[in-house]
């Protein structure tokens, strides 16, 4: 993994101390609350409904053992026991008060973490495929690329005052687990007819208010081309990027205005001007961070253990079916684990299960975790013949759930539970649906399934791209509840459609069931996924099966 | 009352904890929505915002919320976002429904 340098660390332990006298003179009078917020946000401290919000950068998801059991002490020792892992790969702690805040930074700085650019008009962390240098269909981990955006973007001069917040997602591998179509900028790793590495470059995707599925700028770009071509983006961006309109500031609109034949020639023009000035990053840089970023030496003595177990116990069986996913090595498995227990919130996980993951991944998974973008931890590198002991304890911890990419596997925001945005409660909604089908018991038969739930038109929780999204709103001071069918967030990325008028909470689960019902019925074979059935029928079936009693229906 | 004007009471949130708080008859501010102090009249709200703005030293984002007013005479949220204000969140017992100590401290 990526250390300090020197830099890093004097730059984030200045920060530190900077906020630290910006929260004293915010008590003490000198600075009013409209000069401290932007000061705040800078450092991930958003004032929520209820209290304070921390957001904790966690940069492309990855974090060692020292990093998680530090998240659980700072949520023992400033919050409430727990943290929330969110669909940006970030942590939010959702109880610290304003003078602790200063205590927590430091104690982030301790393990090399920040709160750094995770808010505000900036390039905000960096997003990446969770199975990054594990997964068996990868060209190459994209970690070093990531770490050097990461680098070349913190406290970037020219980009941190954009027209709007900036993300960029990137994926070494062809099957898109990090949807970097729906970011400002997603790059996903491509050879090309020489054989060598380099990226597809998609600009302009987004969901928000205007979902857009990003457009290809390059078919293939250089790895050494990536940053001068990336400030062209961001160039083009900020001179021409609209600022009379928040709604409309987003790059996406830009593209979307401009079209694409037409920016992707501003982009080639500024990125030629770029070339000529842009000074490389030193080789040793680049050499370090590919060895930072080298895979652990794996162990590849063989076991029967882990095949024996699947015979012997059904419950592993049935977790290695859902929740283990092919390594790169064969004697190794990428363990998912669920932080979706049945009628729990999304995302979170207390102190004792954050231990809980620091120690299986110090004694088991090369001192490697990840968070993904669907609200799981991942310990990348299981050796096969450890997965069982990997099992009992997360059992043990509460964290055995078996429903990865199942229907319980919901991504869901914060919602108006928490986030001062929200138009509609988001959490209960997916606690209802989970409870609901597992007493119907049928998640299995179901088979893959993605629902995500928003608590407003912002998107957090990626309902646009859900297979079954759901978005709560405010509908004459009743939360309301609209469904979109279809969507989708890999490489084969789709918005989803609206099925029509939204449903009160109480009407969503029985459309939600209806929905899957109409699934179940029209399915041709029992390997269809609900997404295969419903690009061959569309949105009719389902429509006729939710508001065949009108009555029940809610204009939107 | 005058005519059409609907009450309304002040509310922000504490500097220190980001709780959310309400402003009493007294400028000083409670956690519980029963301590408020209902205006009963346009001219009212505009001076208990002003003292509301006063106190910028210990609170944030101060603004007038319309309420209903319950059979004690007390105020009560008319809307869910505010409801939730009162209490905290559904998924845990955390928040004001829990910190019942510090009701009406």
């Amino acid at each position: 993994m990526y250390a300090y340098s020197e830099f890093d660390e004097t730059f984030v332990r200045n920060r530190v101390a900077q906020f630290r006298s910006q929260v004293e003179r915010r008590i003490d009078g000198s600075l009013t609350e409209d000069e401290f917020k932007p000061l705040r946000l800078m450092n991930g401290l958003y004032l929520q409904l209820h209290a304070y919000m921390l957001r904790v950068a966690v940069p492309y998801g990855t974090l060692n053992s020292r990093q998680m059991n530090q998240l659980a002490y700072i949520a023992d020792k400033w919050d409430k026991g727990y943290g929330h892992f969110t669909t940006r790969q970030n942590i939010q702690f959702n109880w610290p008060k304003l003078r602790d805040v200063p205590e927590i930074l430091e104690a982030l700085a301790d393990v090399e973490m920040h709160a750094i650019q995770t808010s505000g008009n900036c390039i905000r962390n960096v997003t990446a495929d969770h199975f990054s240098g594990a997964a068996a269909d990868e060209i190459e981990d994209p970690r070093p690329t990531a770490e050097l955006l990461r680098q070349w973007s913190t406290d970037h001069p020219e980009f941190q005052f954009l027209p709007r917040k900036f993300k960029i997602a990137i994926t070494g591998a062809p099957n898109d687990r990090a949807v970097t179509k729906a970011h400002d900028i997603g790059l996903r790793m491509v050879r090309n007819e020489a054989g060598e590495p380099g990226y597809e470059v998609i600009v302009g995707g987004g969901l928000g208010r205007t979902p857009m599925v990003g457009k290809t700028m390059r078919e293939f770009l250089p790895k050494a081309d990536l940053l001068p071509y990336l400030e062209a983006i961001l160039r083009v961006y900020n001179l021409n990027g609209r600022r009379d309109n928040k709604y409309k500031a987003r790059i996406k609109i830009l593209v979307h205005e401009t079209g694409t034949d037409e920016i992707r020639a501003l982009i080639e023009e500024a990125f030629i001007e770029q070339k000529k000035f842009f000074q490389a990053p030193p080789a040793a840089l680049v050499e370090g961070l590919e060895a930072a970023f080298a895979p652990p030496l794996f162990d590849n003595t063989q076991s029967l253990a882990f095949d024996h177990a699947q015979i012997e116990n059904a419950a592993f069986r049935s977790f290695v079916e859902t929740n283990v996913a092919e390594h790169k090595n064969p004697a190794y498995g990428i363990v998912s684990v669920s932080l979706k227990p049945v009628g729990g919130t999304p995302g979170d996980a207390t102190s004792d299960q954050m231990r809980v993951l620091a120690e299986l991944a110090l004694k088991y998974g090369h001192d490697e975790l990840r968070v993904s973008h669907e609200q799981n931890i991942i310990l990348p590198h299981v050796r096969k013949a450890d997965i069982p002991a990997v099992y009992a304890a997360l059992k043990e911890a509460g964290l055995g759930t078996a429903n990865i990419g199942l229907l319980s596997d919901i991504i869901a925001c914060p919602g108006m539970d928490y986030c001062a945005l929200a138009t509609a409660r988001s959490i209960p909604i997916a606690q209802e649906i989970a409870v609901r089908f597992d007493e119907l018991k049928l998640e299995r038969e179901i088979g893959p399934l993605k629902i995500k739930i928003s608590g407003c038109i912002n998107a957090c929780g990626h309902h646009h791209v859900g297979h079954i999204g759901i978005l709560g709103l405010d509908k004459a001071g009743v939360e309301n509840y609209q469904i979109t069918l279809g969507g989708d967030g890999t490489e084969t990325a789709t918005i989803g459609e609206r099925t029509g008028p939204g449903f009160a909470a109480e009407d969503l689960i029985p459309a939600i069931e209806a929905i899957i019902q109409t699934y179940l019925d029209i399915r041709e074979a029992e390997d269809e996924t609900f997404l295969q059935a419903y690009r061959r029928v569309g949105v009719a079936p389902f429509k006729a099966a939710i508001y065949k009693d009108e009555t029940n229906a809610r204009a939107a | 009352m005058a005519r059409n004007f609907v009450p309304q009471i002040i509310t922000a949130n504490d500097l220190f904890e980001g709780d959310v708080i309400y402003l009493k008859a007294d400028g000083t501010w409670a956690r519980d929505i029963a301590e408020a102090h209902i205006a009963d009249s346009a001219e009212q709200v505009e001076t208990m915002l002003k003292t509301a703005y006063g106190q910028q030293g210990s609170i944030v984002g101060a603004y007038a919320m319309k309420i209903e007013i319950d059979a004690d005479g007390k105020p009560a949220p008319d809307h869910f976002r505010e409801e939730f204000r009162t209490r905290g969140p559904s998924n845990y017992f955390h928040g004001k429904q829990a910190d019942t100590k510090q009701i009406g401290a």
